[in-house]
């Protein structure tokens, strides 16, 4: 039996991994490195690209700053009654289960130009939906719980009683975070901000939906190569797609060298 | 008075964990909390700690009421009973981290953290990493660590339940030594009678959030003011029917009244060895244990069953064996009051001199 499965486990491994790639590799230099370049160097590619970089960005920034935060309130406020924490923890993992479609689609209904709460922001001269905020806050919507993912667990198996050593001892909460806390939980952090980076490039749904996929304005990566399948420019779908999927492996390495740092400590 | 606590009460929802606690500790003393597992010992540790707020009642350090001061400004030093040693900290900086906080200079804090690792017999191992000690070496670590900021009073909380035994004894002897050395007022929560009547001066006995007792170990182990201390000190029989137990018969005739028996009130030996016959009452071997150090005996006596034990020195006993046993004394309650007896037949009514 171990002579028929193994070598199947590597073929579907080959086509489901390995092919794709190489034909991505074999479409962006299809026309050579000229037609990958030109490729790049179209207006709206650099702009696309500069619109995934600024919202990855952005998003990882708050997604670590207040993940950090939920985290810590969800497993050590004494003030939150357990039955709130409990009830905080299974809608968190919202996202996980709701389609990121979906996920636009409520933003869209709740902040487009069309309801109130948009109207009313349109007229103070912020654009949500259909412009940079929205995008934003759709990658934060599809990304939140992955930083409390990695946090939560870590500061549940420390437990308090350091930070409550550190209590006795003197120190008050801010040196007591920077000191006891933070050392304990960096690599869970920097886990993920690995995996928050990651889905920011890749996010595809969500950000379609609530940016509607201005061309030079609201455009991201992935919706670009979207486009370009569409209009069946595929040397240049294929060289957008090079890009993202270069920053994806060299993620995932960064992601193993952090796990096997986290292992030593 | 050094600590004074009046009516401390803590409630965690619905479970009263602490009622109505009060006691005063004098300077320098060494407090065992001794109870059962969930008895509230440790409620009212983390309570004078700062780390729980009571739910009513006052705790006052040398006169000065500090419910409100939170655990930075008590001036406690606190043992942990899992350590909580910072793992990523070598015991240098575990044991320096309270002096940094004060703002020490760099040179203080090395001469106070060498001092304190002599004192703990940890030379040579101040740049080890909490996970490559041993339990005994992160147990001293967690106390050098209190100590550092000199604390005026230090908490330990089950410091030696996650040690094997045969350390642990060393370890409280240790222990003791140094608390009397250091001078420092004291409080340590445990479960174990043993380790509370070896190491505290005193020794209070919680039991479901009540301070049942508090006193010298040989105070309350010698005059128990309630049934649940004379039961939890040392080892003991409860005896529903205290008139078949000879010499104790008039204290049957109060209704519902129990006895409790140690192993050391009872005498046995074989009929005729036991000097006040008079006052013995003929038993017979049950069972016999080997402890080690001794024989346990369980005799059945009248129609009670008693334990006791009898050294390795004397004749080998055997199940069935006919036996003279002497009670001497025994620790009488009902309901209402608690007291302890002396067998009325051991003083001779009639004493003739010769």
């Amino acid at each position: 039996m171990k002579k028929v499965w193994i070598p199947i486990t590597y073929l579907i491994f080959i086509i489901l991994i390995i092919i794709p790639l190489i034909r991505i590799f074999t479409g962006a230099m299809g026309d050579g490195w000229g037609g990958f370049s030109d490729a790049l160097s179209r207006p709206e590619a650099l702009h696309a690209l500069m619109m995934t970089g600024l919202i990855t960005i952005v998003v990882t920034i708050i997604n670590t700053l207040f993940g950090v935060m939920l985290s810590l309130y969800l497993v050590r406020a004494e003030w939150l009654s357990g039955k709130l924490k409990q009830l905080l923890n299974s809608v968190l993992d919202l996202p996980f289960a709701v389609s990121p479609i979906i996920g636009g689609l409520m933003i869209v209904l709740l902040l487009g130009p069309n309801t109130a709460l948009g109207s009313l922001l349109n007229d103070a001269g912020i654009s949500i939906v259909y412009a940079f905020p929205g995008m934003v806050i759709a990658t934060l919507f599809v990304t939140f719980p992955m930083m409390v993912r990695e946090i939560m667990p870590v500061l549940q198996e420390i437990g308090s009683s350091q930070e409550e050593a550190a209590s006795t001892l003197g120190a008050y909460s801010w040196y007591t975070f920077w000191k006891v806390t933070w050392p304990a939980i960096r690599w869970g952090v920097i886990y993920g901000v690995v995996l928050t980076v990651a889905r920011c490039f890749g996010e595809f749904g969500a950000v379609l939906v609530v940016s509607g996929n201005i061309i030079n304005k609201t455009q991201t990566a992935t919706t670009l190569v979207y486009q370009d399948v569409e209009n069946f420019n595929v040397t240049a779908a294929n060289g957008v797609a090079l890009v993202l999927a270069a920053f994806s492996v060299g993620l995932l390495l960064l992601m193993e060298w952090a796990k096997k740092r986290k292992e030593v400590h | 008075m050094h600590i004074e606590v009046r009516n401390l009460n803590k409630q965690f929802g619905d479970f009263h964990a602490v009622r109505d606690v009060s006691f005063t500790i004098e300077k320098g003393h060494l407090i065992g909390l001794l109870g059962p597992s969930g008895g509230g010992k440790t409620s009212i540790l983390r309570m004078l700690a700062g780390l729980e707020t009571p739910t009513s009642g006052d705790i006052e350090f040398l006169g000065q009421r500090v419910n409100d001061l939170p655990p930075q400004e008590r001036g406690i030093g606190f043992v942990f009973q899992n350590y909580a040693l910072f793992k990523h900290m070598t015991v240098f900086d575990n044991i320096a981290f309270g002096l940094k906080i004060k703002k020490q200079s760099k040179e203080q804090i090395k001469k106070r953290v060498m001092e304190l690792v002599e004192l703990t017999g940890l030379l040579g191992f101040e740049q080890r990493y909490p996970h490559q000690l041993s339990g005994g070496q992160r147990q001293r670590v967690a106390f050098a660590r209190a100590l550092a900021p000199e604390p005026q009073l230090l908490l330990l909380d089950e410091p030696f339940a996650a040690i094997d035994a045969k350390i642990r004894t060393e370890l409280r002897t240790w222990l003791k030594e140094l608390i009397e050395r250091v001078g420092i007022t004291s409080i340590f929560v445990t479960h174990d009678q043993e380790e509370a009547i070896e190491v505290a001066d005193e020794i209070m006995i919680i039991n479901k959030g009540r301070l049942e007792q508090k006193g010298t170990p040989w105070d309350i182990y010698k005059s128990p003011e309630t049934p649940f201390v004379a039961g939890f000190i040392g080892e003991s029989t409860i005896i529903e029917n205290i008139g078949s137990i000879h010499g104790f018969e008039e204290a049957a005739a109060l209704q519902g009244t129990k006895a409790l028996i140690r192993p050391e009130y009872i005498e046995i030996g074989k009929p005729g060895e036991i000097g006040l016959a008079s006052a013995a009452m003929e038993g017979r071997v049950k069972a016999l244990h080997f402890r080690g150090s001794e024989w346990m005996v369980e005799i059945e006596a009248g129609n009670a069953k008693l334990i006791t034990y009898r050294s390795l020195e004397k004749e080998v006993l055997h199940p069935g064996d006919a036996l003279s046993v002497l009670v001497h004394r025994a620790y009488l309650f009902n309901d209402n009051e608690s007291w302890i007896m002396e067998n009325k037949l051991k003083e001779d009514p009639m004493p003739i001199y010769i």
